[in-house]
This record gives C-alpha cells, sequence and structure tokens, in this order.
C-alpha cells in the first residue's frame, strides 16, 4: 500500500473548477515532480494535501490511514499535519525569530519539546543544510537562498515522513537556486519522501523517480521519471518538455 | 503688572501641575492600558472573521467613532445615573477614554495585524501551531512593532482630550487652571502655562516614543515582510 494515495480530489473557487478529480500515489522514499504549465491547479493541489485548501471531495490515504477529504476534522488535519511538512515558494520564515527560532518554534510550542532539546535538535538540522554559522541571523539579514535552507531546515525538525515543496526556487535569483536544489538531492539521496512543484526540470529530471504532468486541473501524463522524459506518451507533453528546453531549462 | 504676573505663574505652576501629575497622568495612562487591551481583543475578533463578535466589534467603532467624546463623557456621567448606575468622575472618564481609545487604536492595530504576511500564519499551521499560538508568538510582535508609532500618537491625543474630563468635575490640570483663572482674573497667561504644560508632558512623551522605537527589536536591522527577491540580493551581500 502507498504511503500517500489520493483519489478523485477536486476543488472550485466559486464556480472556477481548479482541480478535477486528481489521483496521486507516493511510495515511501519516493521523489514524486509535479510539473505542468501556471495554473494548472499543481500549487493548489499541493495545498490541498496539508489543508491550507479546503478541497471539496476526494479520499486521502496517508500511512493506513483513510480520511475524508470533504470533511476533516481539526484532530484529523493536526494528525495529518504533524507527520507532514511544507517549503514554501516565498519561504515565509517566522520575521520575528532567527534561524534558529524559525526551526525550534514548532517543536516549542506545538510539540512541547523542552527548550534545550529543541534547539539541539535546530542546530543538527541547520547544520545539515549548512547554515551552521548562521543560527542567530534573522530572515531579514539572509539571502533568498539561505531563508530558503532555513524554511527546509524547519522542515526536517519535525522528522516529517513527506515533506512537500511549492516551487521552492521559484523567487530565487539563478545564482542562488543551485544551493537549494543540492540540499533537496541530498534529501532525495537519504530517502526522505518528496512532492516538488517545480519548474526546474533537470532537477526533475536528476533527482525524481516519478512525474506527474498536470494540465487544467487534471493529471495528463504521470509515472516513471526516467521513461517520462525518454518518451513522453501524450503531445502536450512533449510540447511543453520542448519549450521549457528551448529556454536553456 | 508684570512682577504680578511672573509672581502667579510661579505660584500656578505646581499647583497645576500637582493634578496633572495625580489625576491627568494616571487618567491618561489606566485608560490608555485598558484602550489597548480592548483594541487588541477588538482588532482579533475581526482578523480571525469570528461570527458575530466580528459584527458587535463594527458596531463598537462605528459607534464610538461616530459621537464626540465629550457626548459619551456626558452620557456616562449625567444619563446614567437615570438608569441607577453612579458613577465617581474618575472612573467614569477612564471608561468612556479608554472606551473611546480603544475604538481608534483597534483599527491602528486591525491594520498592522493585516500587514503580517499571510504565509507566516500558514507556516506556523504547517509547524502544528495553533491559531492563538501563531498570533501570541508571531503575529501579534510584529504588528505592535507596526503600531507602535501610531500608537504613541494616540497616546499623545489622548493626553490632551483627558482635558475633557474638566467636564465631568474630574479636578485635573484643566479644571484645575480654571478655578485659579476665577480667583486671578488671568486668563491669558494661566491657560498659556496650562498648555505649556501639556507641551511639556507631550515633548517628554515624544521623547519616550523615539527611545522606545530605537529599543524595539528590530529582527536584524530590517523587516522581512515579503520574504521574497527583494531581501535576498540585499540581505545576501552580508
Amino acid at each position: 500500500m502507498s504511503m500517500l494515495e489520493i483519489r478523485g480530489l477536486r476543488k472550485s473557487f466559486g464556480g472556477l473548477a481548479v482541480l478535477k478529480g486528481i489521483d496521486l500515489d507516493v511510495e515511501k522514499g519516493d521523489v514524486v515532480a509535479i510539473l505542468g504549465p501556471s495554473g494548472s491547479g499543481k500549487t493548489t493541489l499541493l495545498r490541498c494535501l496539508n489543508f491550507l485548501e479546503t478541497a471539496d471531495t476526494g479520499t486521502y490515504c496517508f500511512d493506513g490511514e483513510m480520511f475524508s477529504l470533504g470533511n476533516m476534522k481539526k484532530q484529523d488535519i493536526a494528525k495529518i499535519r504533524r507527520k507532514t511538512a511544507f517549503v514554501f515558494q516565498n519561504f515565509n520564515l517566522f520575521a520575528n525569530r532567527t534561524a534558529l527560532g524559525n526551526v525550534t518554534e514548532g517543536l516549542i510550542t506545538a510539540r512541547k519539546m523542552p527548550k534545550a532539546e529543541a534547539e539541539r535538535i535546530g542546530r543538527e538540522a541547520l547544520d545539515k543544510v549548512g547554515l551552521s554559522d548562521r543560527y542567530d541571523y534573522y530572515p531579514g539579514q539572509l539571502s533568498g537562498g539561505q531563508q530558503q535552507r532555513v524554511a527546509i531546515a524547519r522542515a526536517l525538525a519535525t522528522e516529517p515522513e513527506i515533506i512537500f515543496f511549492d516551487e521552492p526556487t521559484s523567487a530565487l535569483d539563478p545564482e542562488l537556486i543551485g544551493e537549494v536544489l543540492n540540499v533537496m538531492r541530498q534529501l532525495a539521496r537519504e530517502g526522505m519522501t518528496m512532492l516538488v512543484v517545480t519548474h526546474e526540470i533537470s532537477f526533475a529530471r536528476q533527482v525524481s523517480n516519478q512525474v506527474v504532468f498536470m494540465e487544467n486541473g487534471a493529471v495528463l501524463e504521470a509515472g516513471d521519471s526516467g521513461a517520462f522524459f525518454a518518451s513522453p506518451k501524450e503531445e502536450r507533453t512533449r510540447e511543453f518538455l520542448r519549450i521549457l528546453q528551448e529556454h536553456g531549462n | 503688572m508684570n512682577e504680578r504676573w511672573v509672581k502667579i505663574f510661579i505660584d500656578s505652576f505646581w499647583k497645576i501641575l500637582l493634578p496633572g501629575l495625580k489625576l491627568t497622568i494616571p487618567l491618561t495612562a489606566l485608560s490608555f492600558l485598558f484602550a489597548l487591551i480592548i483594541a487588541v481583543a477588538v482588532a482579533l475578533v475581526q482578523f480571525a472573521d469570528v461570527k458575530g463578535l466580528k459584527q458587535l466589534a463594527r458596531f463598537y467603532v462605528w459607534v464610538i467613532r461616530g459621537t464626540p467624546v465629550l457626548v459619551q463623557l456626558f452620557v456616562v456621567f449625567y444619563g446614567l445615573p437615570s438608569l441607577g448606575i453612579l458613577l465617581e468622575p474618575f472612573p467614569a472618564a477612564v471608561i468612556v477614554f479608554s472606551l473611546n481609545e480603544g475604538a481608534y487604536a483597534s483599527e491602528t492595530v486591525r491594520a498592522a495585524l493585516e500587514s503580517v504576511p499571510k504565509g507566516q500564519i500558514e507556516a506556523g499551521y504547517c509547524v502544528g501551531m495553533s491559531w492563538l499560538q501563531i498570533m501570541w508568538r508571531i503575529v501579534l510582535p510584529q504588528a505592535m512593532r507596526t503600531a507602535f508609532p501610531p500608537l504613541s500618537n494616540s497616546l499623545i491625543g489622548l493626553l490632551k482630550e483627558t482635558s475633557l474630563a474638566a467636564n465631568i468635575t474630574v479636578a485635573e490640570m484643566f479644571m484645575s487652571t480654571q478655578r485659579i483663572v476665577a480667583r486671578t482674573y488671568e486668563p491669558l497667561l494661566l491657560y498659556l502655562e496650562v498648555g505649556l504644560i501639556y507641551l511639556i508632558f507631550c515633548t517628554i512623551l515624544t521623547k519616550l516614543q523615539s527611545m522606545g522605537e530605537k529599543r524595539l527589536k528590530t529582527y536584524g536591522g530590517k523587516r522581512s515582510n515579503t520574504g521574497g527577491k527583494r531581501l535576498e540580493t540585499d540581505g545576501g551581500a552580508r
């Protein structure tokens, strides 16, 4: 059984159907790249999976437990959020907390962990993303790449079973993208399960083992990453990849 | 003539300042403290969109902002006794100024809450924090920093506004001055004098404001409100 199994996820804003019945399977250790043109619903899908948006219908099977997306209870959401983490396009670091404070905040307040232990875990997480010299810096004193790495450390500190990445490098200057992707590569090597909405085709090609291609709120093509890039089945997918390649991706 | 003026000025200085210290300052401080509590509560229920309470909050702000504080003072002090509610002048003034200032300050606080990027709230949820934890530890500290200069402004305004309490027999600075005027017939000198003392008080508050602004944590010198591209370019140089 898959670690994460989504069936028939639908979401509309007002009268506009943004997700038209999404099925998705993620196995433990998978790195799934979600590709597709802007407006195809990638980000909304990811946000529904962590309940930042409320899906209209669908089933959500996580870690052997089944939930109905239409009527999630508060405790169910809390339960799933405990096992997942989210990395945002715009980092969304707490501006009034240092790098270390950002990482420990959830551990101390939500998980009632003693401060000393939280800080030990926090420092470990920051060391892991290469920020051992930036514990006491505020987000405003860090570069975008560093901020995003703090955000990844914040995600790691809660020991999630899966991390959702929402276009983690889209807000970064080109020269800062590499440092974030390197951290993500390392996580993939260590077997972290990741679901990544991205425009970085080369990253998807090299790191992901599964690809989901979305368009107009539906999954157009999904499957093994090697096969996907070698011989995409759908004409639309081929065109998308060709356009991205022309732009030097 | 001049000697008489100087004598009256010096004699009355302490007589005006003392009620200032004993009544004007406590009235201002107490009212502002309660106003802040009201403001944060009223701003939060609107920010959180609590059904029912939000409408109540809007109604409160609408009524208080739409009526003169002098009328409010009269309603509470002279009007409520008809309903059997008798209040001493000072508590009546504290209640009115708290409610009045609370309504204005709630709008300041609400705007400051809105200025904190929503993404930080989402990030808080994602690490498992509750709404209250996110408000108390992440959003409010940032919002209150933003609100500090306009709230200091309100405090200075309130200090002067307390002179209206003379109308409900609170013997604060202005009323004390009126009494001295009645005795000495020197309105120009004495009203200028009380104005000067208000000016001194406000100058001190202005000083405290700039000291406070310096002391307030700057989170490393700048706010990362956007968390986005703008910051990484200038922050990256360090």
